[in-house]
Order: C-alpha cells, then sequence, then structure tokens
C-alpha cells in the first residue's frame, strides 16, 4: 500500500498539572508550565505508526499548528516513529485565537498538498475538549469519518471503524480517503526509546504559514471571561440524627 | 528475663550461643530446666528443636532468631488505666478489636501483636502525660506512625499500648527563605509533599510508602528513601527533634538552624533509634527547592559489569543535577508483568536503570541528559531506553520501580533483605544466593539504590517455608559481613532483625548502646523487644 497518513499532533498543558487561571480572567496559566503532547493524539500517531508496521501505510507525516515550542511536539511524534514534520507557525494573539474551524481548514489544505489518503486525529483536546477537529475536517474535504475509533482496520481502499457510542459499539465500512479520529480504547502509545530519539533528531520538520496554504486564521469567537470551577464546600459531620434534621431544615431541605 | 539475659556479662569465648547458631556447626539442644550455664555450651551437632524449653515460652531460635522472646514482665493494662486514657484522651483511646487489627498488623502482614488500647494523643502535652503514666505503672508502649515499615518494628509483639501519631498531623511553621519547616511527627509525608509543592520546595526525602509514613517514623528510623543520593539521609536534613522521653519529659531540641554547635547533638540519637530511645513529637527539616525542570530516563543494560560503568558515566556527565539512580533487574520486571501488569517500556534487558535529574533550567539539563544518553548509547553500554519529561510518563516510569515490592506481595511470601555492600559486590550477592538455593525459592530478586550501594534482595516462596529460611539466614548475612557490609541498610532492625546487629557491630558498640537504652529507658517501656539483640554481650 502507498499510502500517506496525516497525523495532526496538539501541544496542550500536560494532563497531570494543577490548572490555574490567569489573574485577568481571559485564560489560564501557560508561561513556565509543563506542556506535552495532547494524549489523544498520541494514540493517533501510535495507530499510524502500527499501521506503517503492518505495510498498510508508507509514510507518516506528522503535523501541528503553533508557535516555536509545538517542534518538541513533532519531534516526539517523529520519536515515536513518524516520518517528517510539518509545523505550521501560529504565534501570540493568532495562537490565543486558534480553534477547530481554523485547524481544520490548515488539515484539509495540507491534506490536499501532501496527497494524503488518511488523516488521523485525536479525538478531542484535553484542554478544550471541542472533539470538533476531525468533523470539520472531513466536511471541509468531503471525505468519509470513522469518529470515537476504538479499533481500526484497512481491508482493500475501505477503513472498518468500530466506534465507541454511547448505546455501545458501532462498527461502520468507510472509503478512503477519510478522516479517523482516535478514542481511548483504540490502543496504548508507545515510549518512544532512545534509539528512535536519536533517529528522530535527523528527521525533517517543514516550516509553513497558514497564509501559504490560502487559511485565513482569524476567529469568529471571542472569549470573554475565563473562571475556576466554584470551589466545592466542604461538607459537614453531625454528631446525632437531630442535628441532621436541624440542619437540613436550616439548608431549606426540609 | 531469659536465658540470654543470664548469660550477660560472661566472657565471649564461654557462650557464644549466636556464633554457635550463624555457624551451623554446632546447635543447641533444648535442655529442658537451664540448671546451669554450662549446661548450655552443647557438644551434640544436632539440632532436635526449634524452641528453648524456657518458663515463659517461646523464644527466638536458631531456625527464627527473628522470632520474639519472652514476654517481660511488663503490667498488663487495668480499667483503672483505661479510665486515665479515656480522660485524657476521651474519644481517642481504642479499644474496639476491629479498629485495633489492622494497627496490630505489620504492612507485609508478617508479624501480629495482640495490643487492646491503641491511643490517639493529638498533642505533645498529651503524650508526655501518657508516657509519664506508663512509665510509672510499668506499661509496654509501642509508638507507631503510618506502620509501613519491613522489619516489624511499628506494632506489637504482645500487648504493649499502641502510641499512634495519626491525630498529630499539624504543620507548625515554613519559612520560604530557608526552607525550614517544622511540623508534628504524624504529618503524611505525601501531604507534606502536597504542602511544600504549593509553596515551591519538596521534601528532601522520598519514597514508595510515602502515601502512608508519617515524618516522625521516617525521622525515627532515619528513613533512607529515592532521593538520598542527591539531597543526603535525614541525619543531615533533620534540623531539631521535640521528643518525650519514656519517663514524659519533653526534651525540646526543635531548633530550627542551619548551624548550632552548642553542645552534644542529642538529635542524632533519636534518629534511627526506632521508637527505643524516645517518643519524636515534632520535627524540623530543611526542605531543598523543587526543581524547574525533572526528567527520567529508564536504561536497559546487558550486564551489571556496564551498569556500573553507565554510573561512573552518570556522575561524570550529569553529577550535579542526578537526583536518583535505582535499578531492578530482570526477574523484577516479570513480577511486574505478571502481578501488575505494567508493560516494559523498552525491550526485554538484564538490568534496568532508573536515572532522575532535577535542575532549575529545563533546556541545560535536557542537553546534559541528551549529550549523555547519546554517549552511553553509541558506546553500547546501555542497550535501550527511553526518557520522559511529562509528569505522567515520569509517574509512570517510576512505578516501574517503586512498585516492586507490591509485585513482590504477589508471589506468597517473601523474604526480605535490606543489604549496603561496595558497590561492584552488590549483584554478586543476587547470583549467588540464587546458586546456593537453587529450586528451594521461587524467585531471588535484586533491585534497589544502586546509587548508594545499598540492595534489596527478595526471594519468594509460594509460602512460608522454614527450610528455606535456614538456608538463606545466616549464610547472607555472613555473606554481607565478609564484605563489611550492613545487614540492614535502610529498613532497620526492629523485630526482625535485631538479633543480627553483631554481624555490622562489634560488642563494644553494641554494650553502648545497652548503655545508652538503660539510662534513657531504665523501665525499658519504650517498643521492647525490638532493635537491640535479646543478648547484649
Amino acid at each position: 500500500m502507498s499510502a500517506r497518513v496525516l497525523v495532526g499532533v496538539k501541544r496542550v498543558i500536560d494532563y497531570a498539572v494543577k490548572i490555574r487561571v490567569r489573574p485577568d480572567h481571559t485564560g489560564v496559566v501557560t508561561d513556565g508550565v509543563k506542556h506535552s503532547m495532547n494524549p489523544f493524539c498520541e494514540i493517533a500517531v501510535e495507530e499510524a505508526v502500527r499501521l506503517k508496521e503492518k505495510k498498510l501505510v508508507k509514510e507518516i507525516v506528522a503535523v501541528s499548528c503553533g508557535p516555536q515550542q509545538v517542534q518538541e511536539t513533532i519531534r516526539t511524534a517523529l520519536a515515536m516513529g513518524a516520518d517528517r514534520g510539518i509545523h505550521v507557525e501560529v504565534s501570540g494573539k493568532d495562537y490565543d485565537a486558534l480553534g477547530p474551524l481554523q485547524v481544520s481548514k490548515i488539515m484539509a489544505a495540507l491534506a490536499k498538498k501532501e496527497e494524503a489518503d488518511l488523516i488521523i486525529l485525536g479525538k478531542q483536546a484535553i484542554d478544550d475538549d471541542c472533539n470538533q477537529t476531525g468533523q470539520m475536517t472531513a466536511a471541509l474535504l468531503d471525505w468519509p469519518q470513522g469518529t470515537f475509533a476504538s479499533e481500526l482496520t484497512l481491508e482493500g481502499g475501505m477503513l472498518k471503524v468500530v466506534r465507541e457510542i454511547d448505546g455501545g459499539l458501532e462498527t461502520i465500512k468507510i472509503k478512503m480517503p477519510a478522516v479517523v479520529t482516535a478514542d481511548l480504547r483504540l490502543n496504548t502509545p508507545r515510549y518512544a526509546t532512545l534509539p528512535n530519539i536519536m533517529k528522530a533528531k535527523k528527521k525533517k520538520i517543514a516550516n509553513v504559514k497558514p497564509a501559504d496554504l490560502g487559511v485565513d486564521v482569524t476567529s469568529r469567537l471571542e472569549v470573554l471571561k475565563v473562571d475556576e470551577p466554584p470551589q466545592r464546600q466542604a461538607g459537614v459531620k453531625v454528631e446525632t440524627v437531630e442535628d441532621l434534621v436541624v440542619k437540613l431544615k436550616e439548608a431549606g431541605r426540609i | 528475663m531469659g536465658i540470654f539475659q543470664r548469660l550477660a556479662g560472661r566472657p565471649l569465648k564461654s557462650m557464644c550461643i549466636w556464633s554457635l547458631w550463624s555457624r551451623h556447626s554446632s546447635a543447641l539442644t533444648a535442655v529442658g530446666r537451664v540448671t546451669s550455664d554450662r549446661a548450655l555450651i552443647v557438644t551434640s551437632c544436632q539440632l532436635t528443636q526449634h524452641r528453648y524449653v524456657h518458663r515463659g515460652g517461646l523464644g527466638a531460635s536458631p531456625s527464627n532468631p527473628g522470632a520474639a522472646p519472652p514476654r517481660l514482665p511488663f503490667s498488663r493494662v487495668t480499667h483503672d488505666d483505661l479510665a486515665f486514657f479515656r480522660t485524657l484522651l476521651p474519644g481517642r483511646t481504642i479499644t474496639d478489636p476491629d479498629l485495633l487489627k489492622s494497627s496490630n498488623v505489620d504492612w507485609l502482614k508478617t508479624v501480629e501483636g495482640n495490643s487492646e488500647v491503641l491511643l490517639r494523643p493529638k498533642t505533645t502535652e498529651e503524650v508526655s502525660q501518657i508516657l509519664r503514666y506508663c512509665n510509672e505503672r510499668h506499661l509496654a508502649v509501642c509508638p507507631q506512625g503510618g506502620n509501613t515499615g519491613l522489619v516489624g518494628g511499628s506494632v506489637p509483639v504482645f500487648d504493649e499500648i499502641i502510641l499512634s501519631t495519626s491525630l498529630m498531623n499539624q504543620v507548625m511553621t515554613f519559612d520560604n527563605i530557608s526552607g525550614i519547616l517544622t511540623c508534628q511527627a504524624g504529618c503524611v509525608l505525601e501531604n507534606l509533599s502536597l504542602y511544600l509543592e504549593e509553596r515551591d520546595f519538596i521534601m528532601p526525602l522520598d519514597l514508595g510508602a510515602k502515601g502512608s509514613c508519617h515524618i516522625g517514623g521516617n525521622v525515627s528510623t532515619n528513613a533512607g528513601g529515592l532521593r538520598l543520593l542527591r539531597y543526603g539521609s535525614l541525619r543531615g536534613t533533620v534540623l531539631g527533634l521535640e521528643v518525650v522521653l519514656a519517663d514524659g519529659r519533653v526534651l525540646n531540641c526543635l531548633a530550627t538552624l542551619r548551624k548550632d554547635n552548642t553542645g552534644y547533638d542529642l538529635k542524632q540519637l533519636f534518629i534511627g533509634s526506632e521508637g527505643t530511645l524516645g517518643v519524636i513529637t515534632a520535627v524540623s527539616i530543611l526542605c531543598p527547592r523543587k526543581p524547574k525542570a525533572v526528567n527520567v530516563a529508564f536504561l536497559g543494560c546487558s550486564s551489571f559489569q556496564q551498569l556500573l560503568e553507565t554510573f561512573q558515566c552518570c556522575r561524570g556527565m550529569l553529577g550535579e543535577i542526578l537526583s536518583a539512580f535505582e535499578f531492578l533487574d530482570a526477574s523484577c520486571m516479570n513480577l511486574l508483568e505478571k502481578h501488575l501488569k505494567l508493560t516494559n517500556p523498552i525491550t526485554e534487558c538484564p538490568f534496568y536503570i532508573v536515572i532522575e535529574t532535577a535542575g532549575s533550567n529545563s533546556a541545560h539539563d535536557e542537553e546534559k541528559l541528551h549529550n549523555f544518553l547519546e554517549e552511553v548509547m553509541t558506546s553500547s553500554l546501555v542497550t535501550d531506553g527511553t526518557v520522559a519529561t511529562e509528569a505522567t510518563k515520569i509517574k509512570a516510569l517510576w512505578s516501574l520501580r517503586e512498585r516492586v515490592t507490591e509485585a513482590l506481595t504477589h508471589e506468597g511470601y517473601t523474604y526480605k533483605y535490606d543489604i549496603s555492600l561496595p558497590v561492584e559486590k552488590i549483584y554478586d550477592l543476587v547470583e549467588d544466593m540464587r546458586r546456593h538455593l537453587g529450586d528451594m525459592a521461587k524467585n531471588v530478586v535484586g533491585y534497589g539504590h544502586v546509587g548508594d550501594g545499598n540492595l534489596h534482595l527478595n526471594i519468594t516462596s509460594p509460602s512460608k517455608d522454614p527450610a528455606l529460611l535456614t538456608a538463606i539466614e545466616p549464610y547472607v548475612y555472613e555473606w554481607t559481613a565478609r564484605w563489611k557490609g550492613s545487614i540492614s541498610a535502610e529498613h532497620g532492625l526492629g523485630l526482625k532483625k535485631r538479633n543480627y546487629i553483631y554481624y555490622s557491630k562489634p560488642s563494644e558498640a553494641v554494650a553502648l548502646m545497652g548503655s545508652i537504652k538503660a539510662m534513657l529507658d531504665p523501665k525499658g517501656i519504650l517498643n521492647p523487644y525490638k532493635t537491640l539483640p535479646d543478648n547484649i554481650h
């Protein structure tokens, strides 16, 4: 198979870090905070690498949109087994306002330029939880989509996708080229081993600007305010049933 | 009162019971009633019984020197005693057997006492009153922190009153310029870490038991842990202690000074004394700044020699940012995969290393680390490896080292040995034990703080096996003594290893320890049957 896969990887605040809201309530604190690859994007990269190991796919291209630092994220993808990377430079205010619609326009443009046969994305990012980029990309390209994939198999020129839905599992068959978004149980991402980390240093990362792809990254959304969720109040322990009744009455519950 | 005490003071030659046992050359047969000391020095070479027949019952024996000696003649708890405790600690005097159960058994589930009283003081004053009363009443006390000790030192042997620090969990002060923290002894280590991390500091020690262990317990056992390589031992980082002595006197040496050379340094006596010289009620400790950049590398080596060379290279190239250097062998990895379903992040290798770096500048550290990794990979000292900079991955890699102890518990019964040896000899002991034990043991694994010269040797068996124990001990201790190692690097002596102290300390030292114990706790009520041998000669 001579398929080329495009994998989108997003640089997000690390899953284990405690998030703090900026004092001006315009966003969260990102300076000096540990960032890493979005866990669902890791799963997407892992799936692409497995397809390549099965020789069903010829080349994996890792893509990330953002400032200079996203190159680290692309390098991680390269260390896991991607062949080359594309860094779409977006920085400053444009980066703060970058959302699924602009990213999907960029992915669609790149898919056409690179002649990709398959796009694998994480189902959602853990910072905005949008769950929109995969779906929008497929719509812009007019390609079929297999979202929330927990199992992916290539059969002929068709993709069999087992999807996790509310009622259970749904199996669909879609034609390539297609967009697939990775869900948690699709696979367990590998650790990048040292030999591969060393090799990744030599792999190429191309730089490209959104304008070069004919994409306008102005956002049509404006963030008004970012707040922390309401603090959870401590519970109160009472000694007797009578105290419990009194407290419930005080709270207006009975 | 025991045979051992009666023989105390005899010249070494004529009553070397322990040395007789240790050479396996002759052993003592039970003689029924002890009529004369000389009758104990036996010519028979056959061990016919495993217990001393002696008024009082069971005692430590050649095949089980860790077993408890007969109960010493302490008073037993009476209703009047309970009334006193209940008045002093209302609602915090526990006598319910179900609640007492977990405090009577150690974490490894190998030692069980039958205490009927658990006390939970909140303040030093309460601890003082408890000990003053117990001292007057001749009641034995077992101080207990998180009960995570591995040598049976944290649980009662008989009916000692359990003195728990679980409610003494307040942080007292923290100075964020000097990094000096003072807190009560019952603070859980992980909670202190979280408290400090919010203020950009960390605790100078870290161990697998952090979610349960109390800082008081850590100090009284001089716990080592995973960061000792970088921050040193508690003997350096503890600046002051508040201790309640056996008669209730409160010794307030809770200084928060980095330098104080005024008189003898009493706190050093209590650090590592395992609750036998006094009960620690508060600690002041020097905390390092939280590193801005932490990286963990997990490497695989094909021989122990290469592991050692990797260590030297690591010291040279990572030096000042190195904060941990741990190892585990292939057997450990098998157990982690088999019992805990953890995955090996790299290819199968005979030895695995966990290296942690901690520094103030992530770019510098990554460069140093990558140079080091390139060096060890190209020179083939290391056959495979992976690196992590994100918190979740770092936790995952550390769990491969931290959870070995847990994986071992699933094997059945584990015989644990915590040995300090010259670094080059560490794995020789593991290989030698494998040869020596052959099929008798289910698994013989080695892991530990190789950077500190500390091996955790573990031998597993489907169930408790006295024949296996006889094959292991005292062979392992003799081996250790031959290389001038320590038979307990960081776990302490507790109940299980108290009688092995002579393998690592000369008799003059142990005799002096006995004198100090007698001076500070004349009635012997603090954690009896622990730390010092039954027979001090």
